[in-house]
């Protein structure tokens, strides 16, 4: 991690978020979104860019604010302007689509009390500059976007036999409820962890090996 | 107390400052809020105008405009905001004959309430069309109840007859097996999803026998109102 006397923006401040600290897959943070709304691809992505909206948000005004906000009331001022920016989502969805908005039900309001984002606000801006920040909320959100993903599309295309609302296989396909179901979830977050687990112990054997040999 | 004792440790801010940053972040926030409520509110307005006209014009086939009226003790009147009663849509044709009339209705299904919106033809004095608003239910299983084609046959001419003395339906409404349907006026059951067809049975009679008793002295108003 960076101190805090390290302002340089590089590419690690970016991509922390979307494969060594990736906030689903690697901190396990947030599951309840993650298991609840990623049975169709659509409404993943629509959560994960919300809840990226809100971190890149919330990450730039507690920033902007780190010098004010007294170190008593820190978390008080962190939710409050955290429940702004999920409100204002909250509108802007009602707006845009209702379908989207009744599919995606409580779980919009509840971004509010999603701990990658306090955790961000706690952990990065109120220690970073509001750049430096917004370049990280950004990355963690596009992390967070893309594990939903990829539950999103493995679940709709095995329950619903569609991706994106598309249907992929025809009337003769048998759809495998269980996968948008809660279960379902779990099984191919599971899956998606081996995965993940396998290809970093992949990456982190010649390192060992080299350390080995000198 | 634990309290002062933290205070002695930290460098004390002063209250004033604390309630000046709370109240200052207070006011940001509701600035924020009201800005993109009042932003946002003439798009969630047409949306929702959008989602209701698709409804009634899907539960009242044929109709190509649709009025909205609010039902109380005091009769029928025009939808105005603040009036309390019940709401209904009363759907009419290109040349403002009436065609039927749309109505909500609700029960507890098996993941939570089952909105829906039911079509009402007085002519043939039965139901014509139901379009699920909210719910709930199991995907897969319960939520056939949207699209499953059998079980939305079972609401092209439900029969919703008054009795003799207009105090209720001649027969409730009622969700049966599936396959076991045989009257106009049961509905036949999703195999896989019982508890959400009951549901829907259940919140039809309900609303079915509590609206129509009152509505159908009223029908002429509504026929009146088209022309």
């Amino acid at each position: 991690m960076s101190r805090r006397t390290d302002n340089r923006i590089t590419w690690e401040t970016f991509s922390e978020g979307l494969w060594k600290e990736n906030p689903v897959f690697v901190m396990l943070l947030g599951m309840c979104p993650v298991l609840a709304v990623t049975n169709s691809a659509i409404n993943a992505l629509a959560m994960g860019l919300a809840t990226t909206f809100v971190l890149v948000a919330s990450g730039a005004l507690v920033s902007l604010l780190r010098s004010f906000i007294p170190k008593q009331v820190r978390i008080a001022t962190y939710i409050v302007i955290i429940a702004t920016f999920v409100t204002m989502v909250d509108y802007v969805i009602q707006a845009i689509s209702l379908d989207l908005y009744n599919a995606l039900g409580a779980f919009i309001q509840l971004i509010v009390v999603n701990c990658i984002i306090l955790g961000r606000a706690e952990a990065y801006a109120s220690k970073h500059r509001p750049l430096k920040s917004i370049v990280n909320a950004l990355g963690m959100g596009t992390g967070f976007t893309f594990a939903l993903l990829c539950l999103g599309v493995v679940r709709e295309v095995l329950g619903s036999g569609s991706l994106f609302g598309i249907s992929l296989f025809g009337d003769h396909f048998q759809p495998w409820v269980v996968m948008v179901l809660p279960a379902g979830g779990f099984i191919v977050l599971g899956a998606w962890l081996l995965l993940f687990d396998w290809l970093k112990q992949r990456q982190a054997l010649p390192q060992e090996e080299k350390a080995h040999a000198g | 107390m634990n309290t002062e004792s933290a205070q002695v440790q930290q460098p004390s801010t002063p209250a004033s400052h604390i309630i000046a940053v709370l109240t200052g972040i207070a006011m940001i926030s509701g600035f924020l809020v009201v800005l993109t409520s009042q932003l946002t509110a003439p798009f969630i307005a047409e949306n929702q105008r959008i989602a209701i006209e698709a409804a009634v014009t899907r539960v009242i086939p044929g109709s190509v405009s649709h009025k909205e009226f609010i039902l109380s003790d005091d009769g029928l009147k025009p939808a105005e905001k603040g009036a309390e009663g019940q709401r209904i849509y009363a759907g009419y044709d290109a040349s403002g004959k009436l065609l039927g009339v749309a109505a909500k209705a609700a029960a507890q299904g098996y993941g939570g309430m089952i909105y829906l919106l039911y079509g009402y033809d007085p002519a043939c004095e039965c139901i014509r069309g139901i379009k699920v608003l909210k719910m709930a239910e199991t995907p897969g299983l319960g939520d056939k109840i949207i699209k499953d084609p059998d079980f939305q046959a079972n609401f092209d001419r439900l029969d919703a007859r008054l009795d003799p003395s207009h105090m209720a339906l001649l027969h409730p409404i009622v969700t049966v097996k599936h396959g076991s349907k045989k009257e106009a006026w049961e509905v036949d059951a999703i195999s896989g999803a019982t508890i959400s067809s009951k549901a829907v049975g259940k919140a039809l009679n309900r609303s079915a026998q509590s609206l129509l008793p009152r509505l159908l002295p009223l029908i002429g108003e509504l026929e009146v109102a088209g022309k």
